[in-house]
């Protein structure tokens, strides 16, 4: 801690979280510990109900902890704020607005002068190569290009983490592949800290530093595994098999220790 | 920027039509629906013009009398008596009547019902007293509108707009109440909080609803607009067919019915215009 820089971005110190459901008491997460630095690209991998979408709406600031703290920059997490970007499945995106005023919604939200706006609209549907549909709604739009607009719509934002919760989960096999390899592309050129939720062992091994593997009954961190591979990783190479093998058997093994 | 907007949209539309519409079929097709549509009206004027064509005592006179009456009381020159020419002068005291109500009933329901719908405590206090008023009739309103507001046409205003209020404030409510939880997060997460998101999303979401809302109590103004004409006042296309009526001229009272049906279609469909350019972004209105 001696050097400034090495302030994590992101610190969550023993965040549990209970919630009650018709008078019963869920347990969604117990005492969770991670810490992430800037510029990582971290996966939360496991079984429904680990509560990897929890933590993830913890640090959102959608969610308040029961205990424990989730600090920003050493700053606890006191609600939404642009700084932490959420990219959802189902894309939230609003639908009266066109692409450009999509991605233009958080940075005119926060009183940006309009010429300002306008440059970072371009700029950002630019870079999630969308010009062609800037002026169309939603509605309009496939998944995939749903998705890269929520993605440009935080990153137009400003934002220092993107959390993306399950964000391929709805796409065809090949509108996936191609978003996690623009997804890095874009994180390798900005430099930015990516919090993802999955429950693919392959996309998790494909895009993070490291995969934090998550179980459930109560919902809890198990282990973590840095993935070394050189990038970009190659999903049919004998070392992604192998780092795929052992992630697996942690899952499962998480999952047997949970039946005993 | 907007220049490009029109360029793009066709272009994305264009993908999603069918192949069809450069058939040689095309043609006929524009047609087929308004003709099927003829149908029907075309077998009731033949089945009214035989039931009761050169029948002297027939109540019910034939369409062809009713055409004639409409032309007179348009145009005049024909009958010249007390209704000649006079349609406008009464169209256009129904349409400030319908178009003043509904306004009124806008301009109360609509911030009534997004209240309701986004503040508890306004909910909790009116909601109950607006829903045991609703099921009232407006025609049970009369009496009591013509004490309140006098014999006139301020009876008939109120009473057109209690008639559109309803529409308006459900659906408002409801439009406010279902918008998608997911946006709130977004905006939030955006930057937009607090009071904004109420202007930012909450309105442009509930749009769709609030604009259901606005056709169906705009539909009912022009429903109610004849039992409001009946509390006395000298001009309207309802107090025509009532006065119609007294004298027995049955061709009025048709052609007055005629002239309601048309003019609510009219400013149906021009709400309904004005609904798919301002809605375009929403898939159910486009």
């Amino acid at each position: 801690m001696r050097d400034p820089n090495m302030l994590p971005i992101l610190d969550l110190k023993g965040v549990s979280k209970q919630f009650e459901l018709q008078s019963q008491r869920i347990e969604a997460l117990r005492d969770a510990n991670l810490q992430v630095r800037k510029g990582e690209f971290i996966c939360l991998i496991g079984a429904s109900g680990c509560g990897k979408s929890t933590l993830l709406r913890i640090v959102a600031g959608f969610e308040p902890t029961s205990a424990g703290q989730a600090l920003m920059w050493g700053m606890p997490v006191q609600g939404p704020a642009p700084d932490r970007g959420m990219v959802f499945q189902d894309y939230g995106l609003f639908p009266w607005l066109t692409v450009r005023g999509n991605i233009g919604f958080g940075p005119s939200s926060r009183g940006r002068p309009a010429a300002e706006v306008r440059d970072t609209v371009e700029r950002f549907i630019d870079l999630v190569g969308l010009q062609r549909f800037a002026d169309a709604y939603p509605h309009q739009l496939s998944g995939g290009m749903k998705q890269r607009v929520a993605i440009a719509r935080v990153l137009a934002n400003d934002a220092e983490i993107v959390l993306m919760d399950e964000p391929f989960g709805a796409l065809d096999a090949m509108t996936r592949e191609r978003l996690q390899d623009e997804l890095l592309d874009i994180w390798q050129r900005t430099g930015l800290t990516v919090l993802f939720v999955t429950h693919s062992i392959e996309e998790a091994i494909f895009l993070a530093d490291r995969v934090v593997v998550m179980s459930p009954g109560p919902g809890r961190i198990e282990s973590e595994m840095k993935i070394e591979l050189p990038r970009p990783r190659d999903v049919m190479s004998a070392d992604f098999n192998a780092i795929r093998r052992e992630l697996s058997e942690k899952l499962h093994s998480h999952h047997g220790r949970k039946a005993a | 920027m907007s220049v490009t907007a029109d360029t793009n949209a066709p272009v994305l539309t264009a993908a999603a039509d069918t192949p069809s519409r450069r058939s040689p079929l095309a043609f006929i097709d524009k047609f087929r629906n308004p003709a099927i549509a003829l149908i029907f009206p075309v077998a009731v004027l033949v089945i009214w013009h035989f039931t009761t064509y050169g029948r002297k005592f027939s109540l019910i006179p034939p369409p062809s009398e009713v055409a004639i009456e409409l032309y007179d009381l348009a145009f005049g020159g024909i009958y010249d008596d007390a209704f000649s020419g006079t349609l406008l002068t009464h169209l256009l005291a129904s349409l400030s009547r319908v178009y003043g109500g509904f306004a009124i009933a806008l301009a109360i329901a609509l911030p009534l019902g997004l209240m309701i719908g986004r503040i508890p405590f306004v909910r909790q206090l009116l909601d109950p007293t607006l829903q045991v008023m609703r099921p009232i009739p407006v025609t049970a309103w009369l009496p009591l509108a013509m004490i309140i507001f006098g014999l006139g046409p301020r009876s008939a205003v109120f009473l057109v707009a209690l008639g559109a209020f309803y529409p308006i404030l459900i659906n408002t409510i409801f439009g406010v109440r279902s918008v998608d939880p997911r946006l709130f997060e977004a905006a939030s997460m955006l930057g937009c909080q607090g009071t904004a998101q109420f202007f930012k999303v909450v309105l442009p979401a509930s749009l769709p609803a609030i604009f259901t809302g606005l056709r169906l109590g705009l539909g009912f103004a022009w429903v109610v607009i004849v039992v409001g004409e009946m509390t006395g006042v000298q001009t309207g296309l309802g107090a025509i067919i009532m006065e119609a009526r007294q004298l027995s001229r049955t061709e009025i009272v048709i052609s007055g019915m005629i002239v309601i049906g048309i003019a609510g279609f009219i400013s149906d469909w021009l709400v309904k215009m004005l609904g798919q350019r301002l809605l375009r972004w929403s898939p159910g209105y486009a």
